[in-house]
């Protein structure tokens, strides 16, 4: 009987490696979505949230114990890209040098939107 | 006039992909280029009462050299380190990067020990404000301390010859 | 001795590509029936030789010849046979013997279908992809010869890489490469319609069921790609704006744009140049692609080893495909001329606000893809682009093309009110925005989220609602669905087949969960209502690694629902370890286990995630395609040959309308 109750202790210890305090869940959702915008440095094209590389997991670690600490993820972004540059962020600040990254398409869209409506306003005047 | 925009973009960017390939991906520059190094204070291996700041090499031109006992390039690379020292030319610190304690100290006993201090960075923080990403990896800072190369991978003769030691020589002549 | 023939056999392909690219141009050119006539029989025997290479090449693998470095790099005598002859396609020097192989396909596909075309055409069309395979058969002869020597040869090979030894890895390359190449068919007709002159509905028609084709088989490769991602990476993703992806997502963007722009060509004679445009710039992106994965420009986890200097032959060989095509567009664009005018609200409209959409989505993805390059080019750092910013950009500009292809069906070619859009039509629109509405605040869903469901609900009621209207009154049930052409159902699978993808991508990116926890095998951890008992962890070895395979049931309250076994191999030749998921697949979710590391305890770290929907995304893009061939293989494209007028004297339609 008291193996069945050790058993079954270590059971939930086991299952409580997942089960976690509601604002534990939460700070693991808030690294989660932080690490899925953050590159490996030693890998091919992976997040930190996604690779088992050594240096991956303790980036990983560095953010959760950062936003555990109350920082935001701004001051997390900024303290990682500043010792590995704008190269370790998946989502490119934004910056003179990269305004034509983020508003590039929609200038573009609006320019063929614009062509469109030349064409056929022109196409109506032949018309007319 | 807009049937000439197709051929106008298409060589724009043959010019960017041309430019592209003589460009190497792999390749990257530290994040702290010209920037003050990182300050750390830890622990000596072989002397654990007695930590080490780096601190103490203000004023001076200095190699900070980022080693493990598990990374195999390092062992190639040691001889160089060992015969720079002898040189006499810059101190060099040794970061002992996510390793064991006494493997390290065991190693360079073994190995031979170019550091002036060889410190002990067991979970990889001070490596991380480093920018570090793997071993070895070799950084040189200048009098005001700050950065001012890192070079990735091995030492070689190579390397020291023609990268190292006229920038530790430049350095230190300012 | 199969190595050198091999090699011979490329040359003699080389030898009779030059001749089908050169000859029978100059036969259109000058009028010549002699050299015209030449285009078919080289072509065919193009193909032949190729397709001999190709043959030699895998009798090679099969033969376990390590004495060829290629093989010998990809290739080991404990592969199954099935791998080692898909290994034939594992490297960069087989993948362009494949690339090659399957561009012979198409030359032999369209060196028969095009007898019913005027012989001029069709001989442009083959010269032009005979130019085409110079250039890869020079690429191959001269830097990438997969039947190089290794002597003295090696004792055993290097193994294929463990990631591509999967069924997946067999027949996403082929497919992908089917789609890639079999643009190269539209891009030829192009230059053919520019050099002769001849712009118009009729070769609209001729070029549709190709580039049809060629979309469907690109639609699925790519599904393939992502299929096999999903599966075999370990992490459950399926998409990762990968610069590999993304070269293979940007010409189906932009062949998707050129679908709807040949319909009007044909229909209407409209967007002549426009079409024209499109068709070289999908080729082109399909050619910017091979670049991009083998010239090292661009760091991906599936590019190939890289060499610049392969790179610029790529690149020279692109400069002179796709410059020589954008050249020969603007010498010719002024004489292509109009063709039909349509007023403001009308199907065209509708259909080159899709383009302009369309397009606007390929730049952003272009963008994305070259922007580090660019920046490191101009010195200014390096940056990386990733997830954030495509699914920030690229959503926004597709959500109004999903709005807009549920009403384009209704609206009249030429000239429509909205005013006459059906009643039902505008009732369903309402209801599909109140139920977005309600699903964001109710639900819970994100905002993204909550328009892509409410757009593909929007798709799937119109498309419906559509489909009732016109089958109309008149006849047995039978009779009316029969009635209707193949070209319908494929455009009504290929829109449907969309709203249940974004429906789908909407509900796992909303709701997808995981739950990571260290067990020792006897434990149990509990992942929302489901529970996942760790049975047994055993040693299970393959014909060529050892695995560690675990057990786990996965039981919803008393009742035992799945038993998942994941594995972590490790492949001795290549030393190198993966990780196999266990999957439980549903419509309604998928339950996805993955094993990490095992712990010093004798613990094992494991992922369980819950990803509801995600078949949706499959069967979706699976329907696209579906409708893609259901279209190519329409009857009304096997007219018998009608005269096409020059483009200088087109006045109004010429050809046939559905």
């Amino acid at each position: 009987m008291r193996e069945l109750a050790a058993l079954m202790v270590l059971a939930a210890a086991a299952a409580n490696c997942s089960a976690v305090e509601p604002q534990g869940a939460e700070l693991e959702a808030r690294v989660d979505r932080l690490a899925a915008e953050l590159r490996c440095q030693v890998c091919d094209n992976q997040t930190i949230a996604d690779s088992d590389a050594k240096l991956a997991r303790d980036m990983k670690a560095v953010v959760r114990e950062q936003l555990a600490a109350g920082r935001s993820e701004d001051d997390v972004i900024g303290f990682l890209s500043q010792r590995y540059g704008d190269y370790v962020l998946y989502k490119p600040p934004l910056r003179p040098s990269t305004w034509p990254l983020w508003f590039g398409p929609f200038v573009l869209l609006g320019a063929g939107l614009w062509l469109l409506w030349r064409t056929l306003k022109r196409q109506k005047g032949e018309q007319a | 006039m807009k049937r000439f925009v197709p051929v106008a973009v298409f060589a724009a960017l043959l010019l960017l992909l041309g430019v592209g390939l003589s460009l190497r991906p792999g390749e990257r520059p530290t994040a702290l280029a010209g920037k003050p190094a990182p300050a750390f204070t830890l622990q000596r291996i072989g002397a654990p009462g007695q930590p080490f700041q780096s601190r103490q090499l203000e004023g001076k031109v200095w190699l900070l050299n980022v080693w493990a006992s598990w990374c195999g390039p390092c062992r190639n690379e040691h001889p160089v380190l060992v015969d720079l020292a002898r040189q006499n030319v810059a101190p060099i610190v040794g970061l002992n990067y996510t390793d064991n304690f006494d493997d390290s100290g065991k190693w360079l006993a073994e190995h031979g020990n170019p550091y002036l201090a060889a410190v002990f960075d067991g979970d990889g923080r001070v490596g991380m404000d480093w920018g570090v990403v793997g071993v070895p990896e070799t950084f040189v800072i200048d009098k005001q301390g700050h950065i001012r190369l890192r070079h990735v991978g091995p030492v070689t003769q190579q390397v020291l010859r023609d990268k190292l030691l006229p920038l530790l020589k430049e350095l230190q002549g300012a | 001795m199969i190595g050198e023939l091999g090699s011979f056999a490329l040359m003699l392909a080389l030898g009779l590509a030059l001749v089908l690219g050169t000859v029978p141009l100059a036969g259109a050119w000058r009028g010549r029936q002699d050299w015209i006539g030449l285009a078919r029989p080289a072509a065919w025997a193009l193909a032949l030789f190729v397709t001999l290479s190709f043959g030699l090449l895998l009798t090679c693998f099969a033969q376990n010849d390590f004495s060829i470095r290629y093989v010998a790099a990809h290739s080991n005598s404990m592969l199954p046979l099935y791998y080692r002859l898909a290994g034939a396609w594992g490297g960069h020097e087989g993948s362009l013997l494949l690339w090659i192989q399957v561009l012979a396909l198409w030359l032999a596909a369209v060196a028969h279908g095009s007898r019913r075309l005027p012989a001029e055409v069709a001989a442009r069309v083959l010269a032009v992809m005979g130019l085409i395979a110079v250039g890869f058969l020079a690429f191959i002869l001269f830097t990438s010869n997969p039947f190089e020597r290794l002597l003295p040869a090696a004792r055993d090979g290097g193994d294929l890489n463990p990631l591509l030894q999967d069924i997946g890895m067999i027949i996403h390359p082929p497919l992908l490469y089917m789609g890639y190449v079999g643009f190269s068919v539209a891009f030829a007709f192009a230059v053919a319609a520019l050099l002769g002159g001849r712009l118009d509905a009729a070769w609209a028609r001729w070029s549709r069921p190709w580039t049809l084709a060629a979309w469907a088989f690109l639609t699925l490769g790519i599904f393939m790609g992502s299929f096999w991602a999903y599966y075999e990476l370990g992490w459950g993703g399926w998409w990762f704006w990968d610069a590999v992806e993304n070269a293979s997502f940007m010409p189906w963007l932009v062949g998707t744009a050129l679908l709807h722009s040949l319909a009007v060509t044909e229909k209407r004679g409209a967007f002549r140049g426009w079409t024209v445009l499109l068709a070289i710039l999908a080729f082109s992106l399909s050619l910017l692609g091979t670049f991009l994965v083998r010239s090292g420009v661009l760091s991906s986890v599936h590019a190939f080893a890289s060499d610049p200097q392969r790179g610029l032959f790529i690149l020279g060989f692109l400069a002179v495909v796709i410059g020589g095509a954008l050249v020969l567009y603007t010498w010719r664009a002024p004489a292509l001329g109009g063709g039909g005018t349509f007023s403001l609200w009308s199907r065209e409209t509708l259909l080159l606000l899709n383009n302009v959409l369309l397009l606007a989505a390929t730049a952003a993805v272009l963008l994305g893809t070259l922007y580090p390059l660019l920046l490191d080019a101009l010195g200014m750092g390096k940056i990386s682009v990733g997830p954030p910013y495509f699914d920030a950009v690229f959503a926004p500009l597709m959500l109004p093309v999903l709005a807009l292809l549920a009403a384009g069906p209704f609206v009249a070619w030429k000239r429509d009110t909205w005013r006459a859009l059906p009643a039902s039509l505008r009732h369903a629109a309402l209801a599909v925005l109140l139920a977005g509405l309600a699903a964001s605040f109710g639900l819970g869903l994100g905002l993204l989220a909550a328009a892509g469901l409410a757009l593909a609900s929007w798709i799937a009621l119109a498309s419906s609602l559509h489909l009732w209207l016109r089958l109309g009154e008149g006849g047995s049930w039978r009779h009316r669905l029969l009635r209707q052409p193949a070209s319908y159902w494929g455009m009504l699978a290929a829109h449907v087949g969309l709203a249940v993808f974004v429906a789908g991508v909407a509900l796992v990116k909303s709701g997808e969960s995981h739950v990571d926890a260290s067990l020792r095998v006897g434990a149990t951890v509990r992942a929302g209502e489901l529970e996942y008992r760790f049975v047994a962890m055993e040693r299970h070895d393959g014909p060529n690694y050892v695995a560690a395979r675990g057990t786990f049931e996965v039981w919803q309250g008393t009742r035992r629902i799945a038993i998942l076994q994941p594995e972590k191999r490790y492949y001795p030749v290549q030393q190198s370890p993966m990780t196999e998921a266990a999957i439980d697949r549903g419509w309604t979710r998928d339950l996805y286990l993955s094993l990490g590391e095992p712990a010093a305890d004798g613990g094992w770290q494991v992922r369980i995630q819950h990803k509801p929907f995600v078949a949706w995304i499959w069967s979706g893009v699976l329907a696209i395609a579906l409708g893609g061939f259901l279209a190519a293989f329409d009857r009304h494209y096997r007219v018998r040959r009608t005269a096409a007028q020059p483009i200088s004297q087109l006045t109004s339609l010429e050809g046939v309308s559905a």
